[in-house]
């Protein structure tokens, strides 16, 4: 089933491929107590299923990802955001694997969402929608999963707030799961990390045309705000050394210093460029959302402080393995935080493998063509 | 399965290799600290059908691991050890490596935390051609075994076959076997004489153990002869050895 959907301040009409409605016959319990039925599941698939389901590799999108993987976004037209790693004769072949890429829920590329309507007011949900966690993000996946047949995945792999799904899939389902992939992640969302959150939460809360989270009824819709949250989260995304030497100090078109409040430097044009273009296709909503949703994963105080045994169940998984990759500067989910990871599935005995791929992109290095990291994905999930 | 004569003579696996897969049990938990692109880890894996694991600092050496289907965390020895829980193994194998550790006996002693028993190889510095070369050439000998400059060598804490040994009688530690060998793929002795050991050998290999669990002296009289029988299937054992294991 395709759908369309609007975008941005324009209020733009795009289709957004791929549907499926799942929960019709049980409704989805969420942790915060709520339940939801009928939810639409936008996703993508490349490859082939084999005869017997045992090819399927679902991949899992970082915050403000979609399930345009390796194709075409129909809204940036950009190509798919992990297009160098998935594909023919790609460190994950689609001769080979069934790859799964689906919106999470609360997202706005076609899964339900605050955008979507709610059934009981004909309107859009709004923050009437139930805030979701990463926890139900997956069992919305699961039941993606189980709509395919497939009784096992051979792999499931994604990076930063995809890691934590993955992470959460070794712990939900922990014997569904073969190979178990997290990149640039962690077992839970530091603080300071919630505090770049929060910053960027109170940019669209600030903005009026927030309008108390009704924009879409009110034909408004906080830019600003919006910019403002992405503008903050992607100095997080990047290093000071990219940073340096992507702009340096460099002037913006100009020889020197104008003393106002104007675009001054590169690196300022730079952000606001990113701003911009975020607004054209995210829902404010949905960014207050998933946001929540990460600062909300903690594994360690799931398992009361003790995050070995929240591996427990996936250590009796016999052909079980993780692979786990942090970045070299990333200082949103630093490796040390990786590393305990590590630790805690040593602990269990599980095999483990973990890679810190050497770059100086900051936490966006899984998203950049790297060839240490597509040799250790390619190795790992072709392993005999 | 080729046999282990045929793997060294066709694929020139290591000839300490076999050794070490000698002094192993079958299905053992092994940690290779050092395991570079996993070529003992599979051997072992293959041949005692261990459950094996590595420990390596380069990430290009980890990828090919991976490609093996073996487990490997990229880390420092130096530092990392402590990843692994007390006991989780049964082998923890240091190959060639010890020499270029910053604490040789804070590694040895950590090995035997997280395994039952420690195997090193290491180079044996005061073999005749290292001791020839000072004492004729005045430098620091470079050769096959040792092939860099003193000024640009990983290896900071060179020792010799003795060294090693009284190193672990500082510690507490059972030798419980040891091999020492030359580049030409010849076994000196198994429990000869250790003085021309020290001058002959280009390595040493030891099995370690902490005390309270060494074997009797009936399992390591067994021990031996198994691991005899598969040099004699090699030809590495001399006629020499063979009477000293037989008489005792």
């Amino acid at each position: 089933m395709k759908v369309k959907s609007c975008f941005g301040p324009d209020y733009k009409e795009y289709e957004i491929g791929d549907i499926v409605k799942l929960a019709c016959d049980q409704p989805l319990n969420l942790i915060c107590k709520e339940q939801l039925s009928n939810i639409e599941i936008a996703y993508q698939t490349y490859g082939k299923l084999n005869a017997d389901c045992s090819n399927a590799i679902l991949v899992c999108h970082a915050l403000t990802g979609d399930q345009y993987v390796a194709s075409t976004n129909p809204i940036t037209q950009k190509k798919g955001w992990w297009d160098f790693m998935i594909g023919k004769n790609k460190p994950i072949d689609t001769d080979k694997f069934f790859v799964i890429c689906s919106n999470v829920i609360s997202g706005c590329m076609g899964s339900l969402g605050p955008k979507s309507l709610n059934p009981k007011t004909n309107q859009p949900y709004g923050i009437n929608f139930p805030v979701i966690t990463i926890q139900d993000m997956v069992n919305a996946q699961n039941l993606l999963i189980e709509h395919f047949g497939i009784k096992r995945l051979h792999a499931v792999i994604g990076g930063s707030t995809g890691g934590m799904q993955v992470l959460a899939w070794s712990v939900l389902y922990p014997h569904k799961v073969k190979l178990v992939i997290p990149i640039a992640t962690s077992y839970r969302h530091s603080p300071q990390n919630i505090a770049f959150h929060e910053v960027g939460r109170q940019g669209i809360i600030a903005d009026k045309d927030w309008c108390n989270g009704n924009y879409l009824q009110e034909k408004k819709f906080p830019i600003n705000g919006l910019a403002l949250a992405r503008m903050t989260a992607h100095i997080t995304y990047l290093s000071e050394t990219a940073l340096q030497r992507k702009f340096g100090r460099d002037l913006n078109n100009k020889i020197s210093f104008s003393f106002n409040f104007d675009r001054e430097f590169q690196v300022e044009n730079y952000l606001h460029h990113q701003g911009s273009k975020f607004v054209e296709r995210f829902d404010p909503n949905s960014y207050l959302y998933i946001t929540r949703a990460v600062d909300y994963f903690d594994l360690e105080s799931d398992f009361s402080g003790n995050l070995s045994s929240a591996f427990s169940e996936f250590a009796k998984n016999k052909e079980g393995k993780f692979c786990l990759i942090s970045c070299s500067d990333d200082w949103l989910f630093p490796a040390q935080e990786i590393r305990k990871i590590t630790k805690a599935l040593t602990a269990n005995s599980i095999n483990t493998s973990s890679v810190v791929i050497a770059s100086d992109c900051g936490h966006d290095s899984f998203l950049i063509d790297n060839d240490m990291l597509k040799n250790t994905i390619n190795g790992f999930i072709n392993q005999n | 399965m080729t046999s282990i004569t045929e793997n060294i003579v066709i694929h020139k696996v290591r000839y300490d290799f076999e050794i070490i897969a000698n002094l192993i049990k079958s299905n053992s938990r092994i940690l290779d600290i050092g395991c570079g692109n996993g070529d003992l880890l599979y051997f072992l894996k293959t041949n005692k059908n261990a459950d094996c694991r590595g420990l390596e600092i380069s990430q290009e050496m980890i990828s090919k691991c991976l490609s093996r289907g073996l487990s490997v965390i990229h880390g420092d020895a130096n530092v990392d050890l402590n990843i692994y829980p007390n006991n989780s193994f049964d082998y923890a194998i240091l190959s060639q490596t010890i020499q270029a550790m910053i604490n040789p006996q804070k590694i040895l002693q950590e090995m035997l935390k997280i395994a039952k028993y420690a195997i090193v190889s290491l180079p044996n510095f005061a073999n005749y051609k290292n001791r020839f070369h000072l004492m004729f050439k005045g430098t620091m000998p470079v050769n096959k075994t040792i092939p860099f400059q003193w000024y640009e060598t990983p290896n900071i804490h060179f020792c010799t076959i003795r060294d090693f040994e009284n190193l672990c009688i500082k510690n507490n530690l059972i030798i419980e076997n040891k091999f020492f060998l030359t580049t030409k793929h010849q076994l000196i002795s198994i429990l000869g004489n250790e003085i021309i050991a020290n001058f002959i050998a280009d390595y040493g290999i030891f099995l370690i153990t902490k005390k309270e669990i060494c074997a009797t002296g009936q399992e390591q009289f067994l021990n031996n002869q198994s691991v005899l029988r598969k040099l004699n299937q090699l030809g590495l054992a001399s006629e020499n050895i063979n009477q000293k294991i037989n008489s005792k």
